[in-house]
């Protein structure tokens, strides 16, 4: 019933409209006007809606700004975050005043310069000077960004030497979740191949290698030392994830087939960005920001930065790739999902290290 | 040509569904475009829905979008399907064939002053390409598994293992299949369009005095023929990968619990074949949209557009830079370093030239003596958006502040607004204009005011806030941002955004009522009822296969004198030849 009031209310809509439409028609032709054209008093009304769209847009930006301006991510929790930070921030000095200015000058001008048919539009079809001017300006302004720009960049994405007093860490990415490795004692990450994987073993780590025997692998959350460089190197399984981790202004593709890098600095722990935040509950996370299927928007990781201190005995707690694969082969940890088309090779080295 | 060849015209077929006449084909391609953004915008309102409303229950949607929304509320994999659907409809179906299909086939032979396209044939055919290509698209929503849902730019290994996720199945064989006819379609179009500016301009008609519409049309055209061969040769590819057990993508996969035997290839190698294509697509939105607003604001201020030349310069400055800037898209992809460095210079460059055409619009309306028709006010909406857009360009272009806005709601704002907006703005503002071309009746005024200020209002409200999403982190193509603590706080900027974007919505009623009404019951066109110089107001309303009814009009000044001193009225028609005495300026 209520389906077909709402449907007679649409035809009785667009009736009504129709005929508002045709009589407002007759009316123009009867005053020896066209309809189509506007008239000088709807050149007037809708110049004046434009200063009036002008002043409500940038009153909806301000009302933004104030409404939301706290919501926005917390100060930067690592190094380099900061002087992105802070290349953001000039970059936004720079292009408001642009905007503004702009904006104003085009619903200025829209507004001034409304039709009245006892004047003439200007004929003016160049002005080299101006255009020399204009195209001057942005180039002068636009080199500068981009100079300062690349020195950040430089910063970001110059490697650690093997000097660097560092800790690593390999992200893997899967359907959907995250595993973090660390290399064990001997700072050496052990070898992996997909067509290793099987039961605990998820990342398919080479019980041959002996750098792998003490590699040890986390879920749902992993620790970093503040005030330490770290390096993060990231892989994936089977699609391409991305880990992102915005407090740390941070982020990098996790390829199926390749390896990639990312390093940063944190700076704050969990404690103090707790207190900065003013909210008890706050947590790093490291998030997906590649779609890579159905539950992409719910594949995460907390990451707790705490004390050197702290982080080498949460380290030392967790067990290394030996122990689980070899005492603990009865909690297999579940595929995403299973087929029976696994490969003989993973099988078969498991059963030689049992040996 | 079209004029020698024709076939009776009182033949409906012939007519109306295998025309080869180029108006009637930019009708088709206008009505057929429209349809798909009309789906794409639909799709969009259904995803926002569970965007403000995550996890709610809309009864309504049940019975339309049965198994995809069990209890009414839209699975994941299917909203990701209809993400992915809606960005390929808009950003192809609706803003690149939509667009330039309607306004270069209608325009490019009225304003060069050509009976008709080099070949009516091929035009045709790129018509029913893309005709094919549309039905093939929307055939896709209702295979087994759903369409393609990896996002509008497929990446691999996603959209090449159908185990991936459901859509990755005959849906996405379809999307391959409609976007490889898509391209033939384009790409017929394309080169037609160019050799007939090149070879048909009527007499007097020199390249400096196109109207910039046309330089527009052309520019993109050429972007097209060059750039969308590359997106057909990587969705060979990953055709390849997904039928004939290829690994030009692949390598090292471990999926469904067993490792594929896939080796040495990459993803990577994708992502530059698209984005190698997907950057120029950009400009193939925008170049046609910025040309019709060239033509439009000059026609509406009674004034020349300003610099001319320069114009047609920052054109081909935009189209030349736009093939060194693709990697931009790909600085968290491990790419090295050094070419991040390259490709942030490249793309910051793109500024200038689009700096430029900012200040001749703005320095256009200055001094005019503006009309405010509803085509001129969707014009001055795309000034707008096309700052508003272009200036957070400049921070996704720079490498080191993309790190963290990349893949966020802050990208989603920043290219609706600047492509999408712009897009959409140019396109109908084009149909205000050349509607009593298309149709020989004019739109009702009244309806497209109310149709701009709430499409205007609406779209800021929806893209707007977005920024402030992105900034906060908020990735995009998630389907609930409930997961997160810190994202689920902006659950209100989500509604806000979603009742704006119902608005929208239901804003285009008004532009669609007023199209189907006016088709039949507008007010009848006058020949020029705007009062503008260029050729196409010289033909006769009623349309004429070869567009003259006589010889070809010959051509004598530029296609902007307007308002030019000592001339009583205040515009000169192209056709009209100079005075003794009289300088032409351009």
């Amino acid at each position: 019933m209520t389906d077909l009031l709402i449907l007679l209310g649409v035809v009785l809509g667009i009736i009504a409209i129709s005929k508002v439409v045709s009589v407002l028609d007759m009316v123009a032709t009867a005053k020896g006007e066209n309809s189509y054209m506007p008239n000088a008093r709807e050149n007037r009304f809708q110049a004046r809606l434009m200063p009036g769209f002008l002043i409500a847009y940038f009153g909806f930006i301000v009302w933004q700004l104030v409404a939301w301006g706290d919501r926005m991510l917390p100060v930067s929790a690592s190094e380099h975050g900061e002087i992105v930070d802070e290349l953001m921030n000039i970059t936004w000095i720079v292009i408001t005043p642009v905007f503004v200015f702009t904006h104003i000058l085009l619903f200025y001008f829209a507004w001034k310069y409304a039709y009245d048919k006892n004047r003439k539009a200007a004929y003016i079809s160049h002005d080299n000077k101006l255009e020399i001017l204009w195209t001057a300006i942005p180039a002068t302004v636009l080199l500068i960004l981009v100079l300062y720009g690349l020195s950040v960049w430089n910063e970001i994405t110059t490697p650690l030497t093997a000097e660097d007093d560092k800790i690593e860490i390999e992200l893997y990415a899967r359907q959907f979740d995250w595993t973090a490795r660390y290399p064990g004692e001997d700072g050496k990450f052990g070898k992996a191949n997909v067509r290793l994987i099987e039961g605990v073993n998820m990342l398919g780590l080479d019980s041959t290698d002996a750098n792998a025997s003490d590699d040890k692998y986390v879920k749902a959350e992993f620790y970093l030392p503040v005030n330490k460089d770290v390096q993060f190197y990231f892989r994936a399984q089977d699609v391409i994830h991305s880990a992102f981790m915005p407090h740390f202004r941070a982020q990098m593709n996790c390829v199926p087939g390749m390896t990639t890098l990312f390093k940063f600095k944190p700076i704050k722990t969990t404690a103090e960005m707790k207190e900065i935040t003013g909210d008890p509950d706050f947590e790093y996370y490291l998030l997906c920001n590649k779609i890579c299927g159905a539950a992409h928007y719910n594949m995460k990781m907390e990451i707790k930065v705490v004390s050197e201190e702290d982080y080498n005995k949460w380290l030392s707690e967790q067990k290394e790739f030996l122990a689980v694969e070899v005492n603990e082969p009865a909690e297999v940890e579940a595929t995403p999902q299973t087929d029976s088309t696994q490969t003989k090779v993973g099988e078969s080295t498991q059963l030689s290290m049992l040996n | 040509m079209g004029a020698t060849a024709h076939h009776e015209d009182n033949d409906f077929l012939f007519k109306y569904i295998f025309s080869t006449d180029h108006k009637m084909i930019a009708k088709q391609f206008f009505l057929t475009g429209s349809l798909m953004g009309l789906i794409g915008m639909i799709m969009s309102m259904i995803f926002r829905l569970q965007l403000g409303y995550p996890g709610e229950s809309f009864a309504f949607l049940e019975p339309i979008l049965g198994s995809w929304a069990p209890e009414g509320i839209l699975a994941p994999d299917k909203y990701l399907a209809l993400v992915t659907i809606h960005g390929t409809i808009m950003v192809f179906f609706l803003l690149t064939a939509g667009l330039s299909g309607t306004f270069s086939n209608l325009l490019i032979p009225l304003q060069i002053g050509a009976r008709d396209m080099a070949s009516g044939f091929m035009n045709m055919l790129s018509y029913w390409f893309f005709f094919l290509s549309s039905c093939i698209m929307i055939a896709s929503l209702f295979v087994e598994g759903g369409p393609a849902a990896g996002g509008w730019t497929i990446y691999p290994p996603l959209s090449a293992l159908p185990q991936a996720m459901p859509g990755s199945g005959m849906g996405m064989t379809l999307w391959i299949t409609s976007m490889s006819l898509f391209i033939v379609s384009s790409l017929i179009g394309s080169l037609n369009y160019i050799v007939t500016v090149f070879n048909l301009r009527t007499k007097g008609m020199t390249m400096t005095r196109l109207p910039l519409t046309i330089w527009a049309f052309l520019i993109t055209a050429v972007l097209g023929v060059l750039s969308f061969p590359v997106l057909f040769s990587a969705v060979l590819l990953l055709l390849f990968d997904r039928s004939f057990g290829t690994s030009f993508y692949l390598s090292d996969i471990y999926i469904s619990g067993g490792a594929l035997e896939v080796a040495g290839g990459s993803p990577i190698l994708y992502e530059h074949l698209f984005w190698f294509l997907g950057h120029p697509e950009v400009y193939i939105i925008l170049l046609p949209a910025l040309g019709i607003t060239s033509e439009v604001v000059a026609t509406n201020s009674r004034k020349p557009i300003f610099g001319y030349r320069a114009m047609i310069g920052s054109i081909l400055a935009i189209a030349f830079i736009s093939f060194l800037v693709w990697g931009h898209h790909m600085f968290v992809t491990g790419m090295n370093p050094f070419l991040g460095a390259v490709f942030t210079f490249t793309t910051l460059l793109v500024a200038i030239p689009s700096a430029v055409k900012v200040f001749n619009y703005l320095t256009t309306l200055w001094k005019g003596n503006i009309r405010f028709t509803p085509a001129m006010l969707f014009a001055i909406g795309l000034v707008s958006t096309f700052i508003t857009g272009g200036l957070t360009g400049i921070i996704l272009g720079d490498s080191a502040l993309d790190i963290n806005v990349h893949d966020t709601y802050f990208v989603v704002g920043h290219f609706h607004i600047v492509m999408g907006l712009s897009g959409t703005f140019g396109m109908i503002s084009g149909i205000y204009h050349w509607f009593p071309k298309m149709f020989g009746r004019m739109l009702d005024k009244n309806l497209g005011y109310i149709h701009f200020w709430a499409t205007i209002v609406s779209a800021y409200g929806v893209f707007f806030p977005m920024h402030f999403l992105g900034l906060a982190g908020v990735p995009r193509r998630y389907y609930a941002n409930t997961e997160f603590p810190m994202f689920n706080e902006m659950y209100d900027i989500n509604e806000l955004i979603t009742v704006f974007a119902m608005i929208a919505g239901f804003a285009q009623l008004f532009f669609i009522f007023n199209i189907f009404y006016s088709m039949f019951k507008g007010p009848k066109a006058p020949q020029n009822p705007w009062e503008s110089t260029t050729l196409e107001w010289t033909t006769p309303v009623k349309h004429l296969h070869g567009n003259w009814p006589g010889d070809l009009p010959e051509v004598h000044r530029w296609a902007y004198d307007y308002s030019k001193p000592g001339m009583e009225e205040d515009f000169i028609p192209q056709t009209t030849p100079l005075r003794e005495g009289e300088e032409e300026s351009h």
